[in-house]
């Protein structure tokens, strides 16, 4: 697992001249609230290439979901408006029509939720939500919509579809139903899969199974995955390329290896010291003090220099999501002088940490 | 975890609804011995001896303890006799039997109005809470349940059939004989009583469907590319049914209920006069009778909403 093969994998994509599926460019959403109309994101610029694996990490309140949810044009009844451009395939869904949204919504671009236990209808068998999402979208018969869910359900890895398909969701464990939410997010065989935190509410043993029929299912259906999660473990075994984002704003686009390995963001950084399983095993756990600063109270220049160890004077200007080599972006001026610890040791001393733990 | 069989789960309930049926009946008969006023009085005429009176108690069985008179009744009913009127003699079962359909025709009809004009309003005010529409549908809502039934149906004579004469004032017509008029002679008594189930119709829908449609899975089903309108009416509607179902349970209690009052003030003989003339002239078996048929329709109406109830509702057990 070379540390450079992601980022040759981009160069390759790039050589081939292969458009991006997705390109977000200057994403800002805004809220109305009772005091007014607030900035939720800001400037959100990125990329996803067709089939890559993406995941979109951050502390909750940060944009993330909201981000995700505006690529399917979902936001919430306060939404006020959007500036930015949401190309998919060329097409910009920021100014597309109801009509054409709900054309792509679930056949072009799917989405899961985190709560599977409430994210589906209690009243409908899960067959029948499963083949809605085909009926919806195509001219399709009873039985074959019904052989087609069969399938689906089984490559889902539900043990007897056949005896699930006519279940209601309530009669489902966790991790079943979260199972059928990704069979009717994939039947129509979509080309991006949004998957918003889609194993938190579920006990770690089905998580792994969940993300790894993520993986499974985005490698050879080719489908592109966004993950958002605030769960770097998650990204680092099911992505390929992390976005970090603080406070609204993009602040870190890398390699996972990479990042894992060397962030260049104080936050990328901190995030990934605090975690238990990556941290080393004596000592107290370290983590980020402070917290994301309100929508209604944010501060001028670097959002986190407030909480940033390494804050400088220089941090109060505006900081814009700069090259910082090998397809790697980041929003920090001082990222080239600052040499930050990540989650992992570098390569070549990885094995012997490892082994040390155990 | 094997569903029971609806024949045992109909059969469980109608026993469970025993006690309901004992504790009525037995409370309204304690509450007309209770009070002053003794049908034997009546009976002797005027003038009549003590004697007289205590001789009319002895023949029918007035000056038994207060226990026993009750358990005479309750043996009767128990073998499928509801008895006989002091007064006139009648059977009970036969003067319910030309009472209850002029009740029922009016409560049938005031439901079709209140679900005919309710659920349609319900939806409208869902559809965009605190629009204007939902406004006016809440302005109505609340009149509907402020204003008294009694009141607006005076109103409702007054205007339609005193001024205008579009319909008759009072009486009632047998539906066998002529449908027409029967439903004609109804439709005021009926639209005084829907005025309330309309408001409180449409009120609890807008609330179980706004509470729909803001949990999760209508999100799940905007993100499968669903229309809003097919959102609204399947998931939608299937998923308030339970609800809809549940206030058009409590709605026939109520309306069953109001007609007591509506009737007397449309002269209609219905349920409603029979057990107000039976409770003014002491006739405690008409009283009896007519409140335990009224018992036996509501927990009939409640057996049949629980299971349809659990028939749209996989999650309800049985």
């Amino acid at each position: 697992m070379g540390a450079g093969e992601p980022a040759q994998r981009g160069a390759e994509g790039a050589r081939e001249g292969a458009r991006p599926l997705l390109q977000v460019r200057g994403l800002g959403i805004r809220f109305k609230t009772t005091h007014g109309v607030w900035q939720a994101t800001r400037k959100i610029d990125f990329d996803i290439a067709p089939g890559e694996r993406v995941g979109i990490v951050g502390e909750s309140g940060c944009g993330k979901t909201i981000t995700g949810l505006s690529i399917l044009r979902l936001l919430p009844g306060n939404f006020a408006g959007l500036d930015g451009k949401i190309l998919f395939d060329g097409v910009d869904l920021a100014s597309c029509s109801a009509r054409q949204m709900r054309a792509i919504r679930g056949k072009r671009i799917a989405m899961i939720f985190q709560e599977p236990m409430s994210a589906l209808d209690p009243v409908f068998t899960v067959g029948h939500q499963i083949a809605e999402t085909l009926r919806v979208h195509s001219d399709i018969g009873y039985e074959e919509a019904r052989a087609k869910t069969l399938e689906m359900l089984r490559r889902v890895g539900i043990a007897s579809p056949e005896r699930r398909i006519d279940d209601y969701p309530h009669q489902l464990s966790g991790g079943m139903r979260q199972r059928v939410m990704i069979a009717a997010s994939l039947i129509c065989g979509p080309q991006l899969l949004i998957a918003d935190e889609p194993t938190t509410a579920l006990d770690v043993t089905v998580q792994a199974q969940i993300l790894e029929l993520l993986r499974d299912i985005s490698e050879t259906s080719h489908t592109a995955l966004m993950l958002i999660t605030h769960d770097l473990g998650v990204v680092a075994e099911t992505c390929t390329r992390m976005i970090t984002m603080y406070a609204g704003e993009v602040i870190e686009d890398a390699a996972v290896d990479e990042a894992l390995v060397r962030p260049l963001h104080p936050y990328t950084s901190g995030l990934l010291r605090s975690l238990p399983h990556l941290s080393p095993r004596h000592g107290r756990l370290p983590s980020i003090p402070g917290r994301v600063p309100s929508i209604t109270d944010m501060p001028n220049g670097c959002r986190f220099r407030a909480r940033c160890a390494h804050a400088a004077k220089g941090c109060e200007a505006e900081q814009t999501l700069q090259d910082a080599g090998g397809g790697r972006r980041v929003r920090c001026w001082r990222f080239a002088e600052l040499n930050l610890p990540g989650a992992l040791h570098p390569p070549e001393t990885a094995a012997t940490g490892r082994v040390a733990r155990q | 975890m094997a569903r029971r069989s609806p024949v045992r789960v109909v059969g469980s309930r109608l026993l469970q609804a025993l006690p309901v049926i004992l504790l009525a009946t037995f409370m309204v008969f304690a509450l007309l011995k209770l009070v002053p006023g003794d049908i034997a009085v009546t009976l002797a005429g005027d003038n009549a001896t003590d004697a007289r009176i205590a001789e009319i108690k002895n023949i029918y069985g007035l000056d038994r303890p207060f226990l026993v008179q009750y358990g005479a009744w309750l043996g009767k009913v128990a073998q499928g006799d509801l008895s006989q009127s002091l007064l006139s003699g009648e059977k009970v079962a036969d003067s319910i039997g030309r009472a209850f359909p002029n009740t029922l025709l009016i409560v049938v009809i005031a439901m079709l109005l209140a679900l005919l004009t309710g659920i349609p309003m319900g939806v409208l005010a869902a559809i965009k809470p605190n629009g204007w529409v939902d406004k006016a549908v809440s302005l109505i809502a609340s009149l509907g349940v402020a204003i008294p039934g009694f009141w607006l149906a005076m109103i409702l004579v007054a205007e339609f059939s005193l001024k205008l004469n579009w319909l008759p004032a009072t009486g009632a017509k047998a539906f066998s004989a002529s449908p027409v008029e029967a439903v004609r002679h109804a439709l005021l008594p009926g639209i005084a009583i829907a005025a309330y189930g309309m408001a409180e119709v449409a009120r609890q829908l807008r609330g179980a469907l706004l509470e729909v449609l803001s949990s999760q899975y209508v999100r799940t089903l905007h993100a499968k590319g669903l229309s809003m309108s097919r959102i609204l009416w399947q998931h939608g509607l299937k998923n308030v049914s339970v609800n809809l179902l549940t206030i058009i349970s409590l709605l026939v209690n109520r309306m069953l209920a109001a007609t007591v009052v509506i009737e007397a003030v449309f002269a209609i003989p219905g349920l409603g006069s029979l057990i107000v003339r039976g409770a003014i002239q002491r006739d405690f078996p008409i009283v009896q009778g007519v409140v335990f048929t009224m018992v036996v329709v509501v927990i009939a109406v409640n057996l049949v909403t629980d299971l349809l109830c659990a028939a749209v509702d996989p999650r309800i057990e049985q």
